[in-house]
């Protein structure tokens, strides 16, 4: 296992459920990545600011208010913008199967829905590095 | 006297005291209750022999001191819990339809939700409610959507409850508003709003403000509402969202109660009398699938806190001892897996919160792992309460686990861990110290982590989760929300803007602002006068943002 990988976990948007979040940031933690938590509430443009700052490889984004359609997107594309569109994308929450062709069509590279286990997160992170 | 004969007086004395009083004023739902083979059931079945002495202090009669068995006498062999289901979405017209369909149906009360830019005091024209708007509730900017929300709702008749905290002093004063127009007087509002910051900090994260304002807010709603809407609900103190964050049953009610404390507080140093504003507390729990953990959870709080308002608060009267609370089946335990499933989930929490005592409920659907709800999903939802009503037999008799050895046993111990915490928050100089260290957070956490793990490690069986998993297609049928809802909320907020006398909402908004600086004032008349006259609520938070400042998470992990 590559262990210099950083990943930010994030809460884009007002969401404030933030279990899910903390969980896989601790999981992934325990596991032996790097790994920031940017707390509840914040902005795609501050996402993405730390996510540039911190240098990070991924960023995963949490979010069960079903507005990950509009942020989601939004966030790769301020990656991109700001010439940081290596950094991989991944999302997870209440978020329906059907949402989840388009999402990866813009660019999130994996949604991980309720009830998953955190290995199917970890083997992700390893197959794509 | 004997242990015997003492219980038997006691007996004596609440049947012609307490139970007479109640019955007089509202009957039984029936001349007489039976089982399904027609054998008599009691009303309050009691210990036949045993420690008396043991029984009248830590359990009780229903309806008195401390409560443990009920805050009132005939629980539902009087009247059934309210049933009430959180509901809300997209615009006002929208939710409002839904309102009327659930009262149709049969329900007794209404719960709004609304959206989070709503709830976090942001019109939809703002930068941060993008993509947010009418998504897990709906969307209020004036006074307008409030009305197109209660049109053809009679608010004489119905309770309403709102999911309503760091604003809920503006929310209420919409309400207050409109039903003015409807020509209901604000002294005849029945309702609750839940106006409880400190679990936003540990939880659920709809904070605005930084404590020492919200609780001036809280202060000034309860000071207000003593005077002016006196059978209002002026504040639902939730447990149901720390337990969502992933607390124990034991935390539940430790941080929820700490809460109470912390408010109790507050207003008995603006001088408030606790007499005034105790009987207007309201509480708000989960109930999740540890059935008889559950009960005794439900039965240790009463007991608590009518030992926390007696004997720490002294206070009189019976109804500011009583907890009163609300309930809500446990969002976190419904799985996208097998959805259907989560229909069993919610029936056995919905026992658990009947034989609990509830005293409102409200059942998830099984789809909410998902998205919102459909209509459907919300029907067999209700219509769960409803079985368990009139059909499971349990709503025959008071507080039908007491005496139970376990329970019992369960009771006492969930009561004993609560008072540790308590002790040790009250070490700490109270709850807002306890969150503002992160403590509390910490505790939360640690309690989620631990059973997440239990999951992964399939010690702890989640069915359809982590064991009876089947190959499964995507379920349809979901409920969307319009894409389109922003355009129109925006547009609709923008014409109002245009429409209302610009110079009064200003000179509204600055008279809040001055009476924002002196803690001595109570804001409630001033947002009612802004909203009257069309104020936004965006623009009503965003003056108290410029004088109160916002509050920063403290992020631990």
């Amino acid at each position: 296992m590559n262990k210099n990988i950083r990943i930010l976990i994030a809460k884009p948007g007002l969401d404030g459920h933030d279990r899910g979040a903390k969980y896989v940031a601790r999981a992934l933690k325990d596991a032996g990545y790097e790994v920031i938590y940017t707390g509840i509430r914040q902005t795609p443009e501050a996402i993405v600011k730390t996510a540039i700052q911190e240098d990070v490889d991924f960023v995963g984004l949490s979010l069960l208010s079903g507005a990950h359609n509009e942020l989601f997107p939004r966030i790769v594309n301020l990656l991109r913008e700001k010439g940081a569109g290596d950094i991989i994308v991944f999302g997870g929450g209440v978020i329906p199967e059907s949402d989840i062709p388009s999402l990866k069509e813009k660019g999130i590279r994996a949604i991980f829905t309720p009830g998953t286990p955190i290995k199917d997160i970890t083997d992700f992170i390893e197959t794509v590095k | 006297m004997s242990k015997d004969e003492r219980f038997r007086q006691k007996k004596q004395e609440w049947e012609a005291g307490t139970l007479k009083k109640v019955i007089d004023r509202s009957p039984e739902r029936k001349a007489e209750f039976t089982t399904g083979s027609w054998l008599p059931s009691e009303r309050v079945a009691l210990p036949e022999s045993g420690d008396f002495d043991d029984y009248n202090e830590k359990i009780g009669f229903p309806g008195e001191y401390p409560f443990t068995r009920g805050v009132q006498p005939t629980m539902y062999r009087g009247r059934f819990w309210t049933m009430r289901q959180y509901a809300g979405f997209g615009t006002a017209e929208e939710s409002n339809e839904r309102y009327k369909y659930l009262l149709n149906q049969g329900q007794t009360g209404l719960s709004i939700a609304f959206d989070l830019p709503t709830q976090i005091g942001y019109d939809s024209d703002d930068p941060h409610a993008e993509g947010e708007i009418g998504k897990v509730g709906v969307a209020i900017d004036t006074i307008k959507d409030m009305e197109i929300l209660f049109d053809g709702i009679p608010m004489d008749k119905v309770s309403t409850s709102m999911t309503i905290n760091a604003p809920a002093a503006v929310l209420l004063a919409m309400y207050i508003a409109v039903a003015e127009k409807q020509g209901v007087p604000r002294s005849k509002l029945i309702g609750t709003i839940q106006n409880d910051i400190l679990k936003e900090y540990m939880a659920r994260g709809t904070y605005i403000f930084p404590p020492k304002p919200s609780l001036r807010l809280i202060t000034n709603i309860f000071e207000y509402c003593s005077a002016e809407v006196p059978k209002w609900n002026t504040i639902s103190i939730s447990g149901y969202h720390i337990r969502e964050a992933g607390s124990t049953a034991v935390q539940e009610v430790a941080f929820t109660l700490a809460d109470g404390i912390e408010y109790v507080n507050a207003a008995l140093k603006v001088g408030m009398d606790i007499d005034s504003f105790a009987g207007r507390l309201s509480f708000f729990f989960n109930a999740h699938s540890d059935l008889l953990e559950e009960v005794a959870k439900f039965r240790a709080a009463r007991r608590i806190w009518a030992k926390i308002m007696k004997e720490k608060f002294h206070a009189q009267k019976p109804k500011s001892m009583m907890l009163r609370f609300h309930t809500q089946t446990a969002g976190s335990t419904l799985t996208a897996q097998q959805p259907d499933n989560n229909i069993v989930r919610v029936a056995i929490q919905t026992l658990a919160a009947v034989m609990g005592g509830t005293q409102s409920l409200h059942t998830n659907s099984r789809d909410e792992a998902l998205s919102l709800p459909t209509e459907e999903s919300v029907r067999i939802a209700l219509r769960t309460q409803q079985i368990v009503a009139h059909e499971s037999g349990i709503t025959n008799t008071v507080d039908p686990l007491a005496g139970s050895f376990y329970v019992e046993n369960l009771t006492d111990k969930i009561e004993k861990e609560v008072w540790n915490y308590l002790n040790k928050i009250e070490g700490m100089g109270g709850m807002v110290h306890a969150i503002e260290n992160g403590y509390v957070q910490k505790e939360i956490q640690d309690a989620a982590y631990r059973y997440q793990q239990e999951v992964e490690r399939a010690e702890r069986i989640i069915v359809g989760v982590n064991k009876f998993t089947i190959k499964e297609n995507a379920p349809g049928g979901l409920l969307k929300v319009n894409p389109k809802l922003q355009e129109i909320q925006v547009e609709k907020l923008s014409r109002i803007k245009k429409q209302r006398n610009s110079d009064i909402v200003q000179n509204r908004l600055s008279a809040l602002g001055v009476a924002a600086k002196d803690p001595d004032k109570n804001l409630m008349p001033f947002i009612l006068d802004a909203v009257k006259d069309y104020a936004s609520l965006g623009e009503i938070c965003n003056v108290l943002r410029a004088e109160f400042g916002e509050y920063q998470e403290s992020i631990v992990l």
